[in-house]
């Protein structure tokens, strides 16, 4: 069955084909990462060395074939959640569909600039909460007026200030959980045309993990195409109408939720 | 079955059914991509959408070398003071040395302010290029993360330096004037000499970050190369004296030296004792030709490998 439904997607979709319109097109896309210092280290200086003279490659730089040759459509309206094991190169696609990562071959299409869900890299553990709403929200693109306008919105989101003023302190003096619910409010004030979420519904306290999951709801609502990657089934059974299983690089599953997840799960032995 | 869905999927009745004829039948997905007007995800911008787009991101470039220039010295009790410290504890380390135990001028009047001056604008210049380097490489994981031209990140970092090289010039603005320097209308020359500087750092910035997001060695190599560059600029000696009997073509390729000639013009700007005479030929041609040849250069050169940054 996994074949027969991975060749109707590669297809174009037949059913009410009229108004299903493809926000995202992948193309046995395959994506190569050069990993540097990979090696051992031991006796470095003299391998080198002796490499540079006999034009060896170095086995330091490893070249690492996350993705090999996936091709799937994505249409308007719909809630994809990709599941796959550790390392199986769901982030990776992920970023490589959001154009961060430049494909080694293949291609992708997207409708508009699908944005990943997440600030992590642009916070800075340094300085305080507030500084960094402003800065998180200037790097995922907003302007200074949206950014003055939606702050207030922002941190009363988090929560960071339920037990007092916390959002002028350094990050660094969170606690692991507060630092979760910052950079998910920060992530969750923009609205997107393709949305992409990176096991973010894990966090924080049980409170908070509701608000956040009504957050993603009304964001799917405004998003034409929601992407969602996660360890946790019973999120993608809530969220997801689509499941694309990946398993070391390739696709091995594309269809509706239950049946993918049916077979991931006896896959896996749970 | 899907608990919460407000969306419909037609996927769902395709599966194990026989396919239904559809107009999209048979198209390739770069056809399907052109029916729909898809676009190529990840693809590099044109020029000039690209400059609107890094203008669009100023707010942001300026708020982040704010934050990291903060971040900085979050961990020092003295925090911000060290952009001023430091200078003035450079400048004192080199009036030790130079001016109290070895007690050497070289035939250059006022000879403090002379080298700070060099010392201070070189400066400038290396860290730009030691930041350039890392600007790409260092910053992974936020090019990884979010979407924005990568050239905020060079022009970032050459904000931070530049942000720094304002808190040494107040402090070199104060050594000059307790060496007995007089302010004059030259002074304002500091404006136009640090702006075109400015402008070839960000470009040289730009060049060095494509450099070292490809090879990664160069982070290792480049404080050699520095060091080579400033020996041969200027900063402690006079290339005037030094060069007086030199062939002309040596004398050429010292003079057009680009950190020379802004270092030059710093201190014919601040110096009394440095007059026009001492200045090489066509000083602020040089000037304004390296800061557009490199700063648009290195723009270009940056840009024409944009979409492949998040490789790394």
């Amino acid at each position: 069955m996994a074949v027969a439904e991975q060749q109707t997607v590669a297809d174009a979709q037949p059913a009410a084909a009229g108004t299903r319109v493809p926000t995202v097109i992948v193309d046995d896309v395959h994506i190569v990462y050069t990993v540097y210092g990979a090696g051992t280290g031991k006796g470095s200086a003299t391998a080198a060395l002796a490499r540079l003279v006999t034009r060896k490659s170095n086995p330091n730089i490893r070249r690492v074939h996350a993705v090999k040759g996936v091709t799937f459509t994505a249409y308007r309206g719909e809630a994809i959640g990709i599941i796959g094991s550790n390392g199986s190169g769901k982030s990776t696609i992920l970023r490589a569909i959001a154009g961060l990562l430049p494909p080694e071959s293949g291609k992708i299409y997207t409708d508009g600039q699908p944005s990943l869900l997440g600030v992590n890299a642009a916070l800075m553990n340094d300085l305080t909460g507030s500084t960094n709403v402003v800065l998180g929200g200037l790097a995922m693109g907003m302007s200074q007026e949206e950014v003055r306008e939606r702050y207030q919105g922002i941190v009363d989101f988090s929560g960071i200030n339920e037990k007092g003023d916390f959002i002028s302190l350094p990050m660094r003096t969170y606690s692991s959980g507060m630092a979760a619910r910052l950079r998910f409010s920060i992530a969750a004030a923009k609205n997107h045309d393709v949305l992409m979420i990176d096991e973010a519904l894990a966090t924080g306290d049980r409170a908070f993990q509701k608000r956040s999951e009504e957050r993603i709801r009304e964001l799917r609502k405004e998003a034409g195409t929601v992407f969602l990657v996660s360890h946790n089934n019973n999120s993608i059974r809530d969220t997801c109408d689509r499941v694309v299983w990946l398993e070391k690089g390739e696709l091995l599953m594309d269809g509706p939720t239950d049946d993918v997840i049916k077979a991931y799960e006896s896959h896996s032995g749970k | 079955m899907s608990t919460v869905s407000e969306t419909t999927h037609d996927g769902a009745v395709a599966v194990g059914a026989p396919a239904a004829p559809s107009a999209d039948d048979g198209l390739s997905p770069a056809q399907l991509a052109a029916k729909y007007g898809l676009s190529v995800s990840g693809a590099r911008p044109g020029l000039s959408e690209y400059t609107r787009q890094l203008w669009g991101r100023r707010h942001f470039i300026n708020e982040f070398a704010k934050a990291r220039t903060a971040a900085q010295y979050t961990q020092a009790r003295l925090g911000q003071l060290w952009q001023v410290m430091t200078p003035l504890l450079n400048a004192a380390v080199y009036y030790l040395i130079f001016g109290l135990l070895i007690g050497t001028s070289k035939g250059i009047d006022n000879f403090i302010a002379y080298l700070v001056t060099g010392i201070f604008i070189f400066t400038f210049t290396q860290n730009s290029v030691l930041s350039g380097v890392r600007a790409v490489s260092g910053n992974l994981g936020l090019i990884r993360a979010l979407h924005f031209p990568r050239a905020s990140m060079p022009v970032a970092f050459t904000l931070m330096q530049l942000q720094q090289l304002m808190m040494s010039m107040f402090v070199l603005v104060a050594i000059v004037l307790m060496t007995g320097e007089v302010p004059d209308g030259s002074w304002v020359l500091m404006v136009p000499a640090l702006f075109t500087q400015w402008i070839f750092n960000t470009g040289l910035a730009m060049i060095m970050a494509r450099l070292g997001s490809k090879m990664t060695d160069l982070a290792q190599l480049m404080p050699f190369i520095l060091r080579t560059w400033m020996y041969m600029s200027g900063v402690m000696y006079s290339i005037a004296n030094l060069t007086a009997h030199a062939p002309h073509i040596v004398r050429i390729l010292l003079d057009i030296n680009p950190a020379a000639v802004y270092i030059d013009l710093m201190r014919f700007a601040l110096i009394d004792s440095v007059t026009s005479a001492q200045l090489p030929p066509h000083v602020w041609a040089s000037a304004v030709g390296w800061a557009v040849l490199v700063g648009v250069g290195g723009y270009i050169y940056f840009w024409k490998a944009e979409e492949s940054y998040g490789r790394g």
